[in-house]
């Protein structure tokens, strides 16, 4: 189906989402002491308790206590997995460095900025955007109620001005309360001053009021819900080094495993983990650790191992701005040419990304059941900005991905375990098991596993190890195929959200894009691809990094039609809606012009 | 229902709070030996003038970097009213350096051997302790830290005054001791006009984030 | 802020950059970073020809607050890093430091092997037991029973003694200093940089943030009662045997440093052709 307007498309009514109200966004900015991190999760919180949804990302400086730091709030009636392209409100407590922030809370004449007269001057970086000043003194207000604090005066505002309900509010910080009741009742009160203090300032638009379900939602950050996804497919053993973004799964994961039996060793370096959890999968226990680029890289040899001597393992990484220490708290999709290649020898790997939040724990799980049923390394690429945001989901069903390993019987006859079967996967001997022992080894190997320097088991083995992740059938999960269209967006990972809305975007103007999500990275399935495009002309790779990564290796190991282009930026600010709704329109306009040129 | 909110039992507690229970391993065995200083003054005190003037020279331009160090950290972690407050102790210290240099008509600083330099306890006595700081200390913290560095110069003197060998030794540590002591009141009038800290000056609701 | 010419006279304060260290206010690292300065100026060795190696953490942050050459390189590699600086430019002073995560887990078989190459290093470890800029694990350092979220109980397992560990892999110079004596750990970083070989440094640096406790440590640490010895078996016993708070340098040793001279070049590239020739 080809676009209904064969004429170039208008961009500037893609600048504005609030034609169709979709959410609201709120910067809660503020210096250390000042808590904007605690009060915009209660800002979530209560807006879960008003049936609504949300996503709440952060962003700080780089002191480790009391420096600069913003919370980026974005609230609506439909689960969002994506900042909008600017800020509805930039709600700040004081304005020490936020300045910093700048470039994270875009703001226009439309938006409202609120701050504390007692505070200091408000950044030129955010006056000279035209947003509409308004000044309210929270310090006072919070310091009028002895025992309050300054975010809850900011929360109250905030909240009010959203249109959230007072209930929500107040339950919301009634539930995370852990300190005295006085001091409750005296927060409680500056809540109420801040709710009290939002009349009189126009132009937040309101929310209308959620109606999703109080039960069978969860409020959960990317990090937990990919370690709750392993623990579902079936992990039991974790090897943890910590890392940014990577360290809040496995400290998650550290009683998690406990409480279902299983354990989780604190190693030494990344060379250490990949290794324990290679020797404790070859021991039959689901294993799995997590890291971001620079652990990554030092796993390398490890995961050639796990793929030589075919050992399941899973590994997260949490993608964060390299190359090298790059920006580690800042999120970027640029580990994927390594994820996909980067190992010495033909090592074919699985590769997964989620594309979204909720989407960690589904495809964690999915990563633990593939990698045990194939007997093969499977890499997640997750992100900082999934991995550390917190968003209002609804709860995941349950998935049947639960890691079922071939294992080989006691006694078997003639047991060979690297035997060439026409799947490529062979039974895997547990030790303890009678009458199949065998020696793993990373040095190839005939099929009874004996090392091997002979052409023929050479090529038998690496056939085995590829055509056993060809062979498999991964379902529907592989990628997400939505709509229609003779254009077509294809991306990945946390950049799925953004793309969606864009989309969706511009088929409000009457132009149908399809859109692409793969979750299914490595291996490169051709003809589920080529399905996918089918009616396809032309394609557009959308992805967050500086090599155009996903483009390239979509090329290489893919027939894609027409030209192919990209649209890819580094981190350390996310993809927007806006911006990509505009590259679509103009690669659309761009097409148009050379028909009608042809 | 909030467990970013709940996981927060972690919290650190300020330096002014209470601690969590030391772990075992940090209570050492007793070992015979003696402590940094003890007896310090007497045993090992200036002999002349000059070295006596050179030690209190090199105790107010070490308190002048204290204090210039913690007016840096203090502005890095945006904490400017007492940073500034910082500064201007900083000032005054340089001030009082100065002063002594005139005092002796040195023209430049005397060169202080570290070896010469005996204080009970690690550092000067007018040294500010470096982990005295907390990130959200106030005016009146920052005071209180002063008074004790003054306070404990002054001991410092006194006690010179006491115990040194040579007359114009203990002559000038009396005078030095009367002005700690003219610091002291300063610093106590300069506390009466910042206001007492909340009980909960320490509270940071938010949680500490990392950045490598 | 680093390009300045050197003065006539070297100062603690020709040795610090005009960038403001982000370590929470309190931390031991504060004073760990002028003592190193003050060790310098005392050395007298002009900031360009002194390099700072560093590897990741809190702690590693430290060569761009000094106004030396420096190199922030990757976590726990500060030590292969450094010794490659020093075997190919031996007449640099070569500076390598960073945290108890940093140096004594993912670093520790670098340390291993830097003690038993004896190079001439000055490495200085800034230990607070705990890995602070990932937000509070446990390092090897750690107490057995220090709760943390990895390692929920504690880790239950014996903490690591770099000390012992230095002088038995053959480490020539092993000390130990405290962040709250900021003028001896100065004299002992000195001593450190003019003693041959590798000289190893273990500075106790409290974390104000995550080990608020050990603001008691300066109740505990002390002068070590006797001086440092030459004698390695006498220094292990002294050091397996005291309270961990023994401030001083515990040992001061002959082994022969790594010899970072090699010979004058006699031959040409060319040269070397002949052995191909028939």
């Amino acid at each position: 189906m080809t676009a209904r307007t064969t004429a170039p498309v208008a961009t500037r009514a893609l600048t504005s989402a609030r034609e169709a109200v979709s959410g609201i966004s709120i910067a809660l900015a503020g210096s250390g002491g000042s808590g904007v991190m605690t009060a915009g999760t209660l800002l979530l919180d209560a807006a879960a308790k008003a049936g609504l949804y949300g996503l709440m990302v952060r962003t700080s400086g780089p002191q480790i206590r009391g420096g600069e730091a913003a919370a980026l709030v974005r609230l609506a009636r439909a689960p969002i997995d994506t900042l909008d392209d600017r800020f509805d409100l930039l709600l700040a407590i004081d304005w020490q460095n936020v300045n910093r922030f700048a470039d994270e809370i875009p703001l226009d004449a439309a938006s409202v900025l609120i701050g504390d007269p007692d505070e200091g001057e408000t950044p030129d970086v955010f006056k000279s955007t035209g947003a509409c000043f308004v000044a309210r003194p929270l310090k006072k207000t919070a310091k009028a109620i002895p025992g309050s604090w300054t975010n809850m005066v900011a929360l109250g505002l905030a909240g009010a001005l959203a249109g959230l309900p007072a209930a929500a509010l107040e339950a919301a910080v009634r539930d995370s309360w852990k300190r005295t009741s006085e001091a409750l009742k005296a927060n409680l009160a500056a809540l109420q001053a801040g709710m009290d203090a939002a009349s009189g300032i126009h132009g937040v638009p309101e929310l209308p009021k959620g109606n999703a379900p109080a039960g069978r939602r969860w409020l959960i950050s990317g990090n937990e819900a990919a370690g709750y996804g392993a623990i579902r497919g079936g992990v039991r053993f974790v090897a943890a080094y910590p890392i940014t973004p990577a360290t809040e799964l496995l400290e998650w994961m550290a009683p998690a495993l406990a409480k279902v039996g299983g354990t989780l060793l604190q190693a030494e370096d990344e060379l250490a983990s990949v290794n324990m959890i290679i020797g404790a999968s070859y021991g039959g226990v689901p294993s799995l650790t997590a890291t971001a680029g620079p652990g990554l890289a030092l796993m390398t040899e490890g995961i050639g191992l796990a793929c030589s001597a075919e050992v399941p393992i899973v590994v997260v990484d949490v993608m964060r701005g390299g190359p090298s220490t790059g920006i580690p708290a800042k999120s970027e999709q640029s580990d994927l040419s390594f994820a996909v290649s980067g190992l010495p020898g033909d090592a074919p790997r699985l590769v997964l990304a989620p594309t979204s939040i909720a989407d960690c724990l589904e495809t964690t799980q999915w990563a633990v059941e593939l990698a045990e049923a194939l007997q093969a390394p499977a890499i997640v690429l997750s992100d900082q900005f999934l991995g550390q945001s917190r968003a209002i989901i609804d709860r995941p069903a349950d998935a049947d991905f639960v890691g079922r390993r071939l294992t080989a019987t006691a006694n078997t006859p003639d047991y060979k375990r690297y035997r060439d079967t026409a799947s490529g996967v062979s039974p895997m001997a547990i030790p303890g098991t009678a009458g199949v022992v065998y020696t793993a080894d990373g040095l190839e190997h005939t099929e009874a596993g004996v090392p091997s320097s002979q052409p023929k088991d050479h090529r038998t083995q690496l056939d085995k190890r590829e055509r056993k992740l060809l062979r498999h059938d991964y379902g529907r999960w592989w990628a997400d195929i939505e709509g229609d269209g003779d254009a077509a967006v294809i991306t990945f990972g946390s950049s799925t959200a953004a793309a969606r809305e864009a989309v969706a975007r511009v088929a409000r103007m009457g132009l149908d894009v399809r859109l692409i999500a793969l979750r299914l990275l490595a291996p490169a399935l051709p003809e589920r691809l080529a399905a996918a495009l089918n009616g396809v002309a032309r394609v557009l790779v959308v992805e967050q990094n500086h090599g155009a990564q996903l483009y390239r290796y979509l090329r290489a190991m893919y027939d894609l039609p027409g030209k192919p282009a990209s649209f890819h930026r580094p981190g350390p600010l996310p993809l927007r809606p806006g911006e990509l709704a505009t590259a679509i329109v103009e690669w659309t306009n761009a097409g148009v012009r050379k028909k009608a040129s042809a | 229902m909030s467990p970013a909110v709940k996981k927060r039992g972690r919290a650190t507690t300020p330096a002014a709070g209470k601690a969590p229970r030391a772990a075992s391993a940090t209570k050492p065995r007793p070992v015979p030996g003696r402590k940094a200083g003890a007896n310090e003054p007497a045993r090992h005190a200036p002999r002349t003038l000059t070295e006596f003037m050179a030690q209190a020279w090199a105790m107010e331009i070490e308190a002048a970097q204290r204090y210039t160090d913690f007016a840096d950290a203090m502005e890095t972690h945006n904490n400017l009213e007492v940073a500034a407050m910082f500064r201007t102790m900083a000032q005054y210290e340089a001030k009082h350096a100065e002063q002594i240099l005139a005092e002796m008509g040195w023209s430049e600083p005397p060169v202080v051997q570290r070896g010469d330099l005996r204080w009970p306890g690690f550092e000067a006595p007018e040294t500010a302790p470096i982990d005295e700081v907390h990130y959200l200390m106030q005016p009146w913290h920052a005071l209180q830290l002063a008074l004790a560095a003054e306070k404990a110069a002054e001991r410092f003197f006194r006690e010179l005054a006491r115990v040194a060998p040579s007359e114009s030794v203990r002559h000038a540590a009396k005078e030095l001791q009367a002005e700690e002591r003219e610091h002291v009141l300063l610093v106590k009038a300069w506390m009466k006009k910042v206001p007492k800290p909340d009980p909960d000056w320490a509270n940071d609701p938010d949680p500490a984030r990392y950045t490598d | 802020m680093n390009g300045i010419a050197s003065p006539a006279v070297l100062t603690p304060a020709s040795y610090k950059s005009a960038y403001k260290p982000i370590w929470c206010p309190g931390c031991g690292d504060f004073s760990v970073l002028s003592s190193v300065t003050k060790a310098l100026a005392k050395v007298g060795v002009p900031p360009q020809d002194v390099v700072v190696v560093s590897g990741i953490g809190c702690s590693s942050r430290i060569p761009a607050y000094t106004s030396c050459y420096g190199f922030h390189g990757v976590h726990g590699r500060a030590l292969a890093a450094g010794t490659g600086l020093k075997v190919a430019r031996p007449e640099l002073t070569v500076l390598v430091a960073g945290g108890d995560g940093d140096g004594y887990s993912i670093g520790g078989n670098h340390f291993l092997h830097a003690c038993r190459r004896n190079v001439d290093l000055t490495y200085i470890v800034m230990d607070n037991h705990v890995y602070g800029m990932t937000k509070g694990q446990a390092s090897p350092t750690t107490e057995p029973d220090w709760d943390n979220k990895l390692s929920p109980g504690g880790t239950g397992i014996r903490s690591f003694h770099p000390l012992v560990i230095a002088l038995a892999s053959g480490a020539n110079f092993v000390a130990r200093a405290f962040a709250g004596d900021p003028n001896g750990t100065a004299e002992i970083i000195a001593a450190g940089i003019r003693h041959p070989g590798f000289s190893f440094i273990e500075v106790l640096s409290p974390c104000v943030t995550f080990r608020p406790e050990q603001r008691l440590w300066k109740q505990h640490a002390h002068p070590a009662p006797v001086g440092p010895t030459d004698d390695p078996a006498r220094a292990a016993r002294r050091i397996m045997t005291d309270d961990g708070f023994n401030i001083g340098i515990l040992y001061a040793g002959d082994r022969t440093p790594y010899p970072t001279h090699p010979g004058n070049a006699k031959r040409t590239p060319a040269d070397l052709e002949t052995e191909f020739e028939l």
